[in-house]
């Protein structure tokens, strides 16, 4: 294992050589540039691939085609990029083409700003694209977790023929923390040979696809589809828990709200109250079970997101109005202190929130 | 003597073969076909070369040619 | 008795979808001959695109991936630099290539991918009934110029072949027709041509293929087939406008 220092958007690019991860497509776009660039750096050496596309709509078209021969692969953008991508991975749901797809948000709407946003949990999670499908979609909140959720979305899409994305931002892509550069097992049997599309020697050819046009086989595909993304969310759902049993509220924040808002309940718990902590590490799936638990107590809970209200409405739908959901959100172009979620905090514990 | 083999079941009658057969072997047929074309048939067999212009001018690979 | 023409292998048994005189179907077994020609089937991964062009999956015996509608250059790429040992096939219809997907032929082109591109101008929307295309004829009546392409409204139709063949990346382009069979002739050596760019690793191979469309045109087989040589090739003159035999691009 290798310890180093390092940015998160490099902690991505490395994992993904981790990863085994030999080809990379993508278009520059701040804040995740530093991705291509160290790829761009290292894949040649290693006998793999990296190009740069002339649009975010041809580097995830490369993905896919990639992806369809079973070769391990990576694209990753920024916001108003990944709106170009969401075409290719509607196709790529739809066909069942495994690969990595990266978000390192910006904000938007629009243009918007280059500033940390988690603007785009909709997107992410309700499949971005057109049509009924779903993305893995990992959170991390740490350097650490760039790396490791990196090679657990090349597992996953991997084991489940799905696009995965991992959903980090601004803050997480360009702070360094330490780092333990792991190298996890490689070629491992996902049964891709009996899909992949390597020239039709020796057996009948084969057709990746998402058109079906016969009567009720669309329907069939779908809900095949739907099945797949129940096994993911029975076997893959993964959240942070860490609520006391006397809880009297619980925080729950992802990504790098996670990390402000951690402070701000460490330091309710130094004051003497009970405050839980819940972070979802995957959003698709959401960790709905853990609220539900939350909501079997009836403590109420406080939502903590760098945008307007997105995850907050898969906390309301999963607690069914069993506890009280409290929201506080930070829109880009600002980022709070640990102290305002705080205050937030203890005005729910003394009752006087508006 | 060369042969043409048509499969009628294939045609559709778009009339290109007939179109373009240098000794006007071919005719459209009053035959219906499943698919409710009247398919080409080979008429004036003793005149045809077996050029094979027929077939390679068939957009469905209808024609084979034998000689 | 010997067999002198027949169904390529690679061309699978089956009938096709296309109207009655359309050119598709000829493109096909030219496509499948070569493909049988080079020894190319088994290697041979192909990007279907969208239009009447995507069912290439059904009637070509290799393995395909669909592609969105323009981007097959794109996924082709994808294929092709993360498997370069194989043969990788494009067949796009102007809609797909000319309009959609410009972005994605151009700059494939210009990387040099050694990818064979087969590009089958009618100068319509086939699949989608009938619209204006931006290879559409000035004066030609669509679904969507019912008075006739005007060039004040819609400008000129495009000609891609002169485009690419400018791109240093680009080994061989030729535009062909395959309305009469001198035509078909040079069509077949045009597409091996293409095949041989890739096969020799020269760049991309691509042959323009101008094509009719009985059905979207308003006219019988025979007369949408005339109306290539009497207003296509007047405006998309056939010919070789690129042919690069020496590897130097890379």
């Amino acid at each position: 294992m290798t310890k180093s220092f390092e940015k998160g958007n490099v902690a991505i690019a490395k994992a993904a050589v981790s990863a085994g991860c030999l080809y990379y497509f993508g278009y520059p776009i701040t804040p995740q540039s530093d991705i291509p660039e160290y790829l761009s750096g290292v894949l040649p050496g290693l006998g793999g691939q990296f190009v740069q596309a002339e649009s975010e709509v041809a580097s995830i078209n490369m993905l896919l085609g990639a992806g369809s021969t079973g070769k391990r692969a990576m694209t990753s953008s920024s916001s108003p990029g990944i709106s170009l991508k969401q075409e290719g991975i509607s196709y790529m749901a739809g066909s069942e083409i495994p690969g990595v797809i990266v978000n390192i948000q910006r904000s938007g709407p629009g243009l918007g700003g280059i500033s940390a946003s988690q603007g785009d949990y909709f997107q992410s999670t309700r499949g971005g694209g057109h049509g009924d499908y779903r993305t893995i979609v990992l959170a991390p909140a740490t350097v650490q977790e760039m790396y490791d959720l990196t090679i657990l979305a090349f597992d996953l899409s991997d084991k489940y023929r799905i696009p995965s994305m991992i959903l980090a931002d601004a803050m997480l892509g360009q702070m360094k923390e330490p780092l333990d550069e792991w190298k996890p097992e490689l070629g491992i049997d996902y049964g891709h040979s009996e899909w992949i599309l390597t020239g039709a020697k020796g057996r009948e050819r084969r057709r990746v696809k998402s058109l079906y046009l016969g009567d009720g086989d669309l329907a069939e595909h779908n809900w095949r589809l739907a099945e797949k993304h129940k096994r993911i969310a029975e076997n893959e759902t993964r959240a942070s828990v860490d609520i006391p049993e006397d809880a009297e509220l619980v925080v729950t924040a992802f990504g790098s709200a996670a990390r402000i808002a951690r402070t701000a309940v460490d330091r309710a718990r130094e004051e003497g109250h009970s405050v839980g902590m819940l972070r979802p590490i995957t959003l698709w799936p959401f960790p709905a079970e853990e609220f539900v638990k939350v909501g079997e107590k009836g403590t109420p809970i406080l939502a903590v997101e760098l945008n307007t209200g997105q995850m907050v409405e898969d906390v309301e739908i999963a607690v069914k109005g069993a506890s009280k959901v409290s929201f506080c959100g930070y829109p880009p172009g600002y980022l709070p202190s640990p102290d305002e979620i705080y205050e937030k905090i203890m005005e729910i514990l003394k009752g006087e929130e508006n | 003597m060369p042969k043409l083999e048509i499969r009628e079941e294939r045609c559709k009658s778009c009339g290109l073969c007939i179109e373009f057969c240098p000794k006007g072997c071919l005719e459209i047929t009053d035959r219906f076909n499943p698919s409710g074309y009247n398919p080409v048939g080979w008429m004036n067999t003793e005149e045809c070369t077996g050029c094979a212009i027929c077939a390679r001018m068939c957009p469905d690979v209808v024609i084979e040619v034998f000689k | 008795m010997k067999q002198v023409f027949g169904r390529p292998e690679s061309l699978v048994d089956v009938a096709s979808h296309f109207c009655p005189g359309c050119h598709h179907g000829t493109i096909h077994r030219l496509v499948a001959e070569a493909i049988d020609h080079y020894g190319v089937r088994e290697e041979t991964i192909g990007a279907a695109s969208v239009g009447c062009s995507v069912f290439m999956y059904d009637y070509f015996d290799i393995d395909v991936v669909e592609s969105p509608h323009g981007r097959s250059p794109a996924v082709a790429t994808g294929v092709k630099r993360s498997n370069p040992e194989k043969f990788v096939l494009l067949y796009q219809g102007d809609g797909d290539l000319a309009a959609i997907g410009t972005a994605e032929i151009i700059h494939a082109a210009n990387r040099g991918e050694p990818l064979t591109v087969i590009f089958v101008n009618n100068t319509v929307y086939g699949m989608t009934g009938g619209q204006m295309a931006p290879t559409t004829m000035l004066g030609q009546r669509t679904t969507t110029s019912p008075y006739g392409r005007e060039f004040s409204q819609d400008g000129y139709p495009i000609k891609i072949t002169e485009m690419l063949a400018q791109l240093e990346g680009v080994a061989y382009a030729a535009r062909v027709a395959v309305d009469t069979p001198a035509h078909l002739a040079k069509a077949k050596k045009a597409i091996f041509a293409a095949f041989e760019a890739q096969v020799e690793k020269r760049g991309m191979g691509m042959v323009e293929i101008l094509s009719s469309c009985p059905t979207n045109w308003g006219m019988n087989a025979i007369e949408a087939n005339k109306r290539i040589e009497t207003e296509m090739i007047p405006y998309f003159p056939l010919g070789v406008f690129k042919e690069r035999k020496g590897s130097d691009f890379f």
